[in-house]
């Protein structure tokens, strides 16, 4: 690919006669009416890509070896040959006796890590007990309360073995607390425990939606657990900087990108400007991103994000360590691409996205249910989903090498093309003084909320087709799904009134308020959410003794 | 002629932050000539009803994926006939087994838009079936 003008000036002649006087005759003769083609996200695809599209490319910078700076290759040496992905699905529902059931059947089946989906009470920092918790007990994930929860969510899981994912935010430091205190009585020191909390507020402001506090004591609370971190429980990823829901509220994949990064950014900021070591906290940080139906878009998009973030970490902000210039990922595939329609043809959009994961490095991977546009899983549908990565790691051949799809010209030319229009996001928004001002002036949100709308206008004028959906429609029998009985609402209340009557009430009364004081200081607020955990303070009364020092976020009302 | 606009509340009960499919449809009818109005996340049945009363709207759309639409949508209607305000129409959308259908029928619910709907089909049926209130 190296530049050579003669033979590129003649393969250009050569490439300009075979666009004229092959394709474009040939165009006009085949039934094809359309005009133009364009990824998902809207962005225009030539007919061809050729050595001249790659004009300049220099292969030890834009690609080098996996395992070296930029990345974009893999970050490790061997990627998948020495390790596969971690097959992690994300799983929650009912009361935690239901979840750990469930928990232990995915593991006897080969799943080799754990992701915990939470019930929506639980993700608003609410108790089961609170008034909006009405209805949705157990509904959307598994009910949390208090540590007397984690304890049976865990049970018989051995947690120095098993890495475990939360996707947890605005409460993220409790639950954090929680399963460190499970890990200590089952035997297991913190500094030996892995796993994950999602913990990034700032796409929950943007797109997903789960907010509680306004953003500088977000912000505080999150510091607070890379330094905690960063000390006390080393193999932890304290954030997963996240795309995936910024990708499902609507955003095209180059705004997921872009965004995300520079969420990214805004956190190092935010930890530096407390004074921590970026070669401390840096390598702890992971990342989450969508994986959609355009296949190339994607891969595309996966091998930018690593060459950019590299670049942020050595050159933005100087750090030393390799280790911080990788963009460590997990992908799930997407959700709102999911139809009701014809549920099965899931299964297959699924293994699209899957593999498009795969095949852009992803360290770990979810893959979606069948039946999610209906309910939560059931068993036999969460086990298609989770033998569809079997089959991909196993039978499908693509980890043989690794990144089999470099050196494409067309994937090539993508990644170029996403990393630059990224950048020029990213720029913008630095512009704007950060991502939290950002947020304040509502710029992402508007940005995904237009590129929402145009989607769904250009579905509803058929230019793009979705297949049992605005062409090849037909009736489908309704598939089973599964269903949350109202028991399991009860039975998890009476364990909350039991805590509450069990505990040391005058205990409970003295951490809540040691960690009131501490709030409204300085002092790193870990500890005492950790104290307050393990006396059975729920995480209803964790949260609103924090709620009466920072107060709530109100979001703006608009469309 | 603003007054004689059918008025539409696309309100959010559950605690569920998905507003992607409401506010979509918010702009949607909006373009399609309706007055619309959007209630933002996490509205309580009380809320929606006040709305809806306040606002003197003429059709309310539920948007909900949290999966309490079961407990919450009948509290929404009782509390519509509570206030004489039973003659709005009532449609709904979101993540809703096609098994819970015939339940909220029963309990009122004119139409539920199942994920795939277009947003045409919306704004097509409330022309064809809600008329100004008196």
């Amino acid at each position: 690919m190296k530049k050579n003008s003669s033979s590129e000036g003649s393969l250009k002649q050569s490439f300009n006669h075979w666009k004229a006087e092959k394709y474009d005759k040939a165009l006009k003769k085949a039934s094809s009416k359309k005009m133009e083609y364009t990824t998902i996200s809207g962005k225009k695809i030539k007919e061809l890509y050729t050595p001249l599209d790659l004009d300049g490319f220099d292969y030890m910078k834009q690609l080098s070896f996996p395992g070296e700076y930029p990345y974009t290759r893999g970050i490790h040496p061997t990627m998948y040959r020495g390790r596969l992905w971690t097959m992690r699905q994300f799983s929650g529902f009912g009361t935690a006796e239901d979840t750990n059931k469930r928990y232990k059947y995915l593991l006897s089946h080969g799943q080799t890590g754990l992701s915990v989906a939470f019930h929506l009470p639980t993700l608003m920092g609410v108790d089961s007990d609170h008034p909006l918790a009405q209805g949705e007990i157990g509904k959307c994930g598994v009910a949390i309360d208090s540590l007397a929860d984690m304890e049976i969510l865990f049970n018989e899981i051995p947690l120095d073995k098993i890495s475990t994912s939360m996707t947890i935010n605005a409460p993220a430091a409790v639950l954090w607390a929680m399963y460190i205190a499970v890990a200590e009585k089952q035997g297991v020191s913190p500094k030996v425990i892995s796993g994950t909390i999602q913990n990034d507020i700032l796409k929950e402001y943007i797109a997903q939606k789960t907010f509680i506090f306004p953003p500088e004591p977000s912000m505080r609370l999150i510091v607070d657990t890379f330094e905690y971190g960063s000390k006390e429980v080393l193999k932890w990823n304290t954030i997963s900087i996240s795309g995936y829901h910024i990708r499902e509220a609507g955003s095209t994949a180059v705004q997921e990108l872009a965004f995300t990064l520079r969420d990214g950014i805004e956190y190092v900021e935010w930890a530096l400007e407390r004074g921590l070591d970026v070669e401390e906290f840096a390598p702890r940080l992971s990342f989450f991103f969508n994986a959609h139906n355009d296949f190339f878009e994607e891969v595309a998009k996966f091998r930018a994000a690593r060459k950019i973030w590299a670049e942020v970490m050595k050159e933005r902000f100087k750090a030393k360590d390799p280790r911080c210039w990788w963009l460590r990922f997990h992908t799930q595939t997407s959700g709102v691409s999911l139809m009701a329609q014809q549920p099965y043809n899931n299964v297959v959009r699924v293994a699209i996205q899957a593999l498009a994961a795969v095949l852009g490095g992803s360290q770990s991977l979810h893959t979606n249910s069948l039946d999610e546009t209906y309910a939560l899983p059931s068993e036999e549908a969460v086990t298609i989903a989770l033998r569809t990565q079997q089959i991909i790691a196993h039978e499908s051949g693509v980890i043989n090498c690794i990144d089999p799809v470099g050196g494409s010209y067309f994937i090539e030319k993508l990644t170029d093309e996403m990393e630059k229009d990224a950048k020029e996001y990213i720029r913008k928004i630095d512009d704007m003084g950060g991502m939290v001002k950002a947020i304040e002036l509502g710029f992402p949100q508007r940005e995904i909320a237009d590129s929402a709308y145009l989607y769904q206008k250009a579905v509803e004028k058929k230019e793009k087709i979705i297949v049992g959906v605005n062409d090849y429609e037909m009736e489908h029998e309704p598939i089973p799904t599964l269903r949350i009985d109202e028991a399991a609402a009860r039975q998890h209340l009476a364990r909350l009134r039991e805590v509450k009557k069990t505990r040391n009430n005058a205990q409970v009364a003295e951490k809540i308020l040691d960690l009131k004081k501490a709030a409204s200081d300085k002092q790193n607020l870990m500890p005492y959410i950790l104290s307050c955990v393990k006396a059975y303070a729920t995480l209803g009364e964790i949260m609103d003794s924090l709620r009466e020092v920072y107060g709530e976020y109100q979001e703006p009302i608009t469309y | 002629m603003t007054g004689e606009k059918i008025r539409v509340l696309v309100a959010k009960p559950g605690l569920d932050g998905h507003d992607r499919g409401a506010k979509v449809i918010c702009r949607s009818l909006r373009d399609a000539g309706y007055e619309v109005i959007y209630t933002g996340l996490r509205r309580t049945p009380d809320e929606i009803v006040n709305a809806a009363v306040q606002e003197d709207v003429d059709v309310v759309g539920l948007s909900i994926l949290s999966g309490a639409h079961n407990e919450l949508f009948p509290k929404i209607m009782d509390l519509l006939k509570e206030k004489g305000a039973d003659d709005i129409a009532v449609i709904a959308g979101g993540i809703i087994p096609d098994k819970d259908i015939p339940f909220l029928e029963k309990i009122g619910i004119s139409k539920t838009f199942l994920p795939g709907s277009s947003t045409q089909e919306i704004a097509d049926w409330i022309k064809k079936n809600v008329r100004k209130r008196p």
